[in-house]
């Protein structure tokens, strides 16, 4: 006999334990299945220490601008144990941190690994061993995605890092190879450069942070350029030998190969939904290329299953996995105020020294898209706080279309856009137009006027340029 | 610069109107004066004229369009010596104005109806704002959408970009477009504007408006008889009515409790100086409360033939908006009808109506006695927020002794 619920969610992750606490917020008896350590990929091995370990790279690179604050210090170093040690507790923290915030929603959290064994019921093993079956007339899939590996190499052991080793490194690589300039990648390439590696990035497509707009992608590269990292863009790593204390990678570009010779490499070359061993095809739901195929509303299809998060596709964002366990859940309860999540004002950044963060189209994807367009651009350089940060390297470029004024993108980069290009996001999400923006009031002074420069731009009234 | 001919603004109520008839073509020389067109406002069809000279160029909006925004553009005169580019550089100027109540014209390049606005004060329909997206405000605008034709799919209703997307964009197709399919062997009649405007009016008042009810009998007997005198000897010049009679007597009691001849607002109450009776006219698709102004100054002769011409003009839909806008009181009788007693809504900002039902022989105890008597029943719908209980008895008491002793109303 199965204990009951009224909802299981298979995955603690941003995705999963979110469902769970709005779940039972509605009233339901919930219960969440973790196979490892609640707070998922996000919390444990991703966002959250990633964070930690860039603020200490940030400090770091602060600390030799000292001079131009007027001010000095002696004998800078750093104990890169302690770094990873801090950036590890931050985690801890976070994940006992949702450990509790289930307890109070009387969410039930069942150790082991889940897997589909007949419509509405979940089987868990733990260590191998059968943990019990578990039963609910509705289930969400939330077991999230991992490191992709590319045939040329292995990644995952001393040598080939993933973000997993390259998170808990023993010792500071001289040199490092990353392959994949995505957010990942770069973040990397950010921490590792500015705590004194000699970084190449290597990316397959004509341009780095592929995703992003070109013009910030171009802005980008030239900051970590300036900062003696090396990218190589339209680029392949062909083939990896291991030596005694590093390794060399044969890159291929369309001018030729090379060898490059490294202490250490990352693979970031994306990632792929964990949906073996989920019993989910079996039960009716359809898997494509690594992921679940869901509808707009999260459902696989099969009654009563749904997917949330990395599992269900990209983009890959824990904010994204969130905001769809919400809309599942709610929808689950029949609430009438739910809509399903708007793909166009999903928000990425990356925490690299400049951040980046986007929202919407491209610049190439909207005119893609047959749309007329307005763009505003305003450089950090006319921001008055920028220039009293000491930070003036930044661009925020803004996309609208021409006839209906409606906000298409928003592009950042430079100090703090990773919080500023929120203000675009509510904009976005309630459909804001050119209009409604310039005739919003915002702060002096803040980074944040830059934003509005930009609409003013794009309307041909920029004041401050 | 061609002129653009614009949608008026009847009366401070109206936001839309329909174009009836169109009594200029294209190419039609058109001097001022000239009638252009006939729109069909909430309860009435006016004409409007052309006040400059020139050449009608185009009709933006075809005959039998309805829910036209107030100040669209509805067609462009061309001046003299001026061809048809001058349509196009007329037509990218114009943007749609802002839907304010009171319309502001250009002097050089709108035309303004030779039309005389409604004097009278109405309530502005409190129906609330549309919520909606700026962007999709801005794309039903540009579109030519009205908002309020459209069902919102956002957090609470709101309308958004994907709700005004696909949608048509002329006023009649979208009309038609979001109305729901009906059933097989269901007929779809659109609603009328008489019929739009009564549905929200009546439900602003019925949700708004704490009613009370207060009832009386009135004998009519002696009624009847001077009227039957008065008739006698009018030689075909007049036909009083009964109902002439309860006007006057409504008149009359409206003069001896002031309290009831007062609008009301949020914020105060306007107390009115002069006795205004609206009468309730059924027309077809809806109804029609003509106005006999000062009511208590004029005989009983005058009500008689200005409450005919009225009804009649009502019923064809003929009034000017000040015929039947305002008011300080509205008598609706069903007794042609053979209904015995009801009770009415208020038209507000008035406070009161009174229902009048079948004048009916019946049976009534007088001197301890049964005796045979006409009796008519009446219903009188306060404003219980302007008028209480007791107030409201005074005046129907008065009435009643009108219509009772209708020599004393003859004074």
């Amino acid at each position: 006999m199965a204990d009951r619920f009224d909802l299981i969610v298979v995955g603690g992750g941003p995705g999963g334990y979110v469902a769970a606490i709005r779940g039972a917020q509605l009233g339901m008896n919930v219960a969440v299945i973790e196979a490892e350590h609640l707070g998922g990929i996000c919390l444990n091995w991703g966002c959250i220490p990633t964070k930690a370990l860039l603020r200490a790279a940030e400090i770091h690179h602060l600390l030799h601008r000292l001079d131009e604050f007027g001010l000095a210090a002696d004998n800078i170093r750093f104990d890169l144990g302690k770094v990873v040690e801090r950036s590890r507790a931050v985690a801890k923290q976070l994940s006992d941190g949702v450990g509790y915030l289930l307890k109070k929603n009387k969410v039930t959290v069942i150790d082991g690994r889940g897997r589909i064994s007949a419509p509405g019921t979940v089987a868990v093993d733990l260590d191998g061993k059968p943990a019990g079956q578990f039963s609910a007339p509705h289930i969400i899939l939330a077991t999230g995605a991992r490191a992709r590996t590319l045939p040329a190499f292995e990644a995952g052991g001393d040598r080939v890092w993933t973000y997993r080793e390259a998170m808990v490194p023993d010792a500071m690589p001289k040199s490092l190879l990353i392959v994949g300039s995505g957010a990942i990648g770069i973040e990397f390439a950010s921490f590792y450069g500015q705590m004194g590696a000699e970084v190449t990035v290597v990316e397959l497509l004509d341009q780095i942070l592929p995703v992003e707009d070109a013009e910030i992608a171009a802005s980008a590269a030239k900051a970590f350029t300036s900062q003696g990292i090396k990218l190589l863009t339209g680029a392949e790593v062909a083939q990896v030998k291991k030596s005694k204390s590093g390794l060399t990678a044969t890159v291929v570009t369309k001018n030729g190969g090379q060898e490059i010779t490294v202490d250490r490499m990352i693979s970031a070359v994306g990632i792929t939904g964990n949906v073996e061993n989920l019993g989910a095809e079996d039960a009716g739901v359809t898997i494509d290329r690594g992921h679940v195929t869901i509808d707009e509303w999260g459902s696989t299809g099969a009654a009563g299953l749904y997917a949330i998060g990395d599992v269900a596709g990209p983009p890959w964002l824990a904010h994204k996995a969130s905001h769809e366990g919400v809309v599942v859940v709610e929808r689950i309860h029949g609430l009438d105020d739910t809509h399903p999540l708007d793909i166009s004002a999903i928000p990425g950044c990356t925490y690299s020294s400049p951040q980046i963060a986007s929202v919407g189209m491209t610049e190439a994807a909207a005119k893609a898209a047959g749309h007329a367009l307005d763009i505003g651009r305003f450089p950090y350089v006319g921001n008055g706080k920028a220039i009293a940060l000491g930070e003036p390297d930044g661009l925020i470029k803004t996309i609208f279309d021409n006839t209906t004024g409606e906000l298409l993108g928003a592009h950042m980069i430079g100090a703090e856009v990773t919080e500023l290009i929120q203000g675009y996001v509510v904009a976005k999400t309630h459909e804001t137009t050119r209009e409604a923006l310039a005739n919003t009031i915002f702060a002096h002074p803040t980074l944040s006027e830059a934003m509005h420069e930009s609409v003013l731009d794009a309307l041909g009234q920029a004041l401050h340029i | 610069m061609a002129i653009s001919v614009t949608m008026p603004a009847l009366s401070p109520t109206m936001t839309e109107g329909k174009v009836a008839a169109w009594h200029k073509a294209v190419g039609d020389a058109v001097a001022p004066g000239d009638v252009l067109a006939e729109i069909e406002t909430d309860k009435a069809i006016m004409e409007i004229e052309a006040v400059d000279e020139g050449t009608l160029g185009k009709i933006l909006v075809a005959e039998g369009t309805e829910e036209v925004a107030v100040n669209s553009v509805i067609a462009m005169i061309l001046e003299e010596g001026e061809g048809q580019e001058a349509l196009d550089l007329s037509a990218q100027e114009q943007v749609p104005p802002p839907p304010t109540l009171e319309p502001t014209p250009d002097p050089t390049h709108t035309h303004t109806p030779a039309l005389a606005p409604a004097p009278v004060p109405v309530a502005a329909p409190s129906g609330g704002r549309v919520l909606a997206s700026p962007l999709a405000r801005r794309m039903a605008k540009d579109a030519g959408i009205d908002l309020s034709t459209i069902q919102g799919s956002g957090p609470r209703g709101r309308i958004i970009k994907r709700d005004v997307e696909g949608r048509p964009t002329s006023a009649p197709a979208s009309a038609a477009a979001i109305a729901q399919l009906p059933e097989q062997g269901v007929v779809e009649i659109p609603h009328s504007g008489v019929r739009k405007i009564v549905a929200k009016r009546l439900t602003e008042s019925w949700q708004t408006i704490p009613h009370i009810f207060l009832n009386i009998e009135c004998e009519l007997d002696a009624l009847l008889e001077t009227r039957s005198r008065l008739n006698e000897r009018a030689d075909g010049a007049y036909k009083i009515s009964v109902n002439d009679f309860i006007i006057r007597a409504a008149a009359f009691a409206l003069a001896k409790v002031p309290a009831l001849n007062v609008r009301w607002t949020d914020t105060s109450m306007h107390q009115l100086s002069s006795i205004d009776i609206a009468v309730a006219v059924a027309m077809e698709g809806g109804l029609i409360t003509p106005i006999i102004r000062e009511a208590d100054q004029k005989g009983l002769a005058e009500i008689s033939v200005e409450m005919k011409d009225l009804a009649t003009r009502g019923r064809e839909g003929k009034l000017m908006p000040e015929e039947y806008q305002g008011g300080s009181f509205t008598i609706s009788n069903l007794g042609m009808f053979g209904i015995k007693d009801f009770g009415a809504i208020i038209n507000p900002p008035q406070v009161a109506i009174m229902a009048v039902g079948a004048g009916q022989k019946q049976a009534v105890v007088r001197d301890g006695a049964v005796a045979i008597a006409t009796v008519m029943a009446c219903t009188l719908s306060c404003d219980h927020r302007a008028v209480d209980g007791a107030m409201g008895a005074t005046f129907l008491k008065a009435f009643k002794g009108f219509i009772e002793e209708p020599l004393t109303m003859m004074l």
